[in-house]
């Protein structure tokens, strides 16, 4: 029996000219100024048929803030929730007296990545949280880093 | 959403709570297509329980225009699985399982990107499922390594019958596993740090 047959595929200039350093971790086809008016801000490719993000929390933040979010930066709280917090954020205060990834915080909150980040947006503004930014792949990969992740995962 | 009280919340259970020291975190993606064992993978491997994150997005124009008038967005919420493991007091892995169609790739920033590195698991009764997903890789230039789920009534190719058929090079690993296994899942993980690794050396001696 023979299997069925892929053709190779080269890296696109494009995506192999992001900055992979960069702290914000942006997808090159995120979209970078928020999602509700998001379809202009796509390249070219991805304009027909590209869902969009929908928002549902508004925010008085600029929304550029939001990219440099990740799933797995840690927040950690620094205070405790002011009387004058909504619901969710007095939630995100509570379960970050230890580190939480904002992927984690989406889960026990149940609510979407994009209404978790607006949320944690503003709190980053009210100094309310920490972010602790994740370690993303670089051009350069970090060996001990590397090495590091091996150990650990021969102690599971 | 149905978001009442912050009283309703229910927060990591007390041993999964992260160190006060933990400060940085990783990422690695296991990206497949439907049923072929990311979350059982993401679930063998995991220190908690495999939790979901969601994003709710509109897709425009997919809606037929009716009498409620002219938005006729429809809204998809997906999902994505995902596990954690501590490496050490300060540094932390995730593990996200996604699905393979890109199109929602972009609704978490810089999910492929960010991450160190990606398995593609395939299943050998729809290899052709996993085209794609690997064609999207090798153009963004995430590093990945495949791993094909031993179900039961799959064919069973040699692995290089396997390397032919992806038309993947000589240094991408290809294995076996058994997703349902802790040690065969942390064996695909070593091996896609392995390969991460060869790579860092190479171009640092270059
Ligand atoms: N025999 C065998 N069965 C497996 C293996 N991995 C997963 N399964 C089974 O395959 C089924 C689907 O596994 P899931 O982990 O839910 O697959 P998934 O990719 O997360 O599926 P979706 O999220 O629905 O796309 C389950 O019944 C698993 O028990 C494997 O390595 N071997
Ligand atoms: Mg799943």
């Amino acid at each position: 029996m023979t299997p069925p047959q892929r053709r190779r595929r080269l890296p696109k200039e494009a995506s192999a000219k992001i900055p992979q350093q960069a702290p914000e971790g942006v997808s090159p086809h995120a979209p970078k100024e928020g999602g509700a008016q998001g379809g202009e801000n796509q390249t070219a490719d991805q304009t027909e048929n590209q869902p969009e993000r929908l928002f549902v929390l508004t925010s008085q933040v600029e929304d550029g803030d939001r990219a440099s979010l990740d799933l797995v930066t840690l927040i950690v709280a620094r205070a405790d929730a002011p009387p004058t917090a909504q619901p969710e954020q007095s939630a995100v205060l509570r379960l970050c007296g230890s580190p939480l990834s904002v992927a984690e915080l989406s889960a026990y909150l149940n609510l979407p990545f994009s209404v978790v980040t607006a949320l944690l947006t503003e709190l980053l503004t009210a100094e309310l949280v920490h972010a602790r930014a994740p370690i993303v792949r670089s051009e350069l990969p970090d060996r001990s880093l590397l090495e590091a992740v091996m150990h650990g995962l021969q102690k599971l | 959403m149905d978001f009442k009280s912050s009283d309703t919340v229910t927060g990591p259970r007390a041993e999964d709570h992260l160190p006060q020291t933990a400060q940085a975190a990783v990422k690695i993606v296991i990206v497949g297509g439907f049923g072929v064992g990311k979350t059982t993978m993401v679930g063998s491997v995991s220190e908690i329980r495999p939790l979901t994150t969601e994003e709710t997005m509109t897709q425009a124009g997919v809606g037929v225009d009716d009498n409620y008038g002219s938005d006729s967005k429809t809204a998809t919420t997906v999902a994505m699985d995902f596990g954690r493991i501590s490496i050490t007091e300060q540094l932390v892995l995730y593990l996200f399982g996604t699905p393979g169609q890109e199109r929602f790739w972009f609704l978490w920033n810089g999910l492929f990107e960010g991450a160190l590195g990606a398995v593609v698991l395939i299943d050998t009764r729809r290899l052709e499922v996993s085209f794609d997903v690997i064609g999207r890789l090798e153009e963004r230039g995430v590093p990945f390594v495949v791993a094909v789920n031993d179900f039961p009534d799959a064919p069973r190719y040699p692995i290089e019958d396997l390397r032919s058929a992806l038309d993947l090079p000589e240094e991408i690993p290809i294995m076996k596993c058994d997703a349902r296994r802790r040690a065969s899942s942390r064996d695909v993980l070593m091996t896609l740090m392995r390969f991460l690794h060869s790579i860092a050396m190479a171009s640092a001696s270059a």
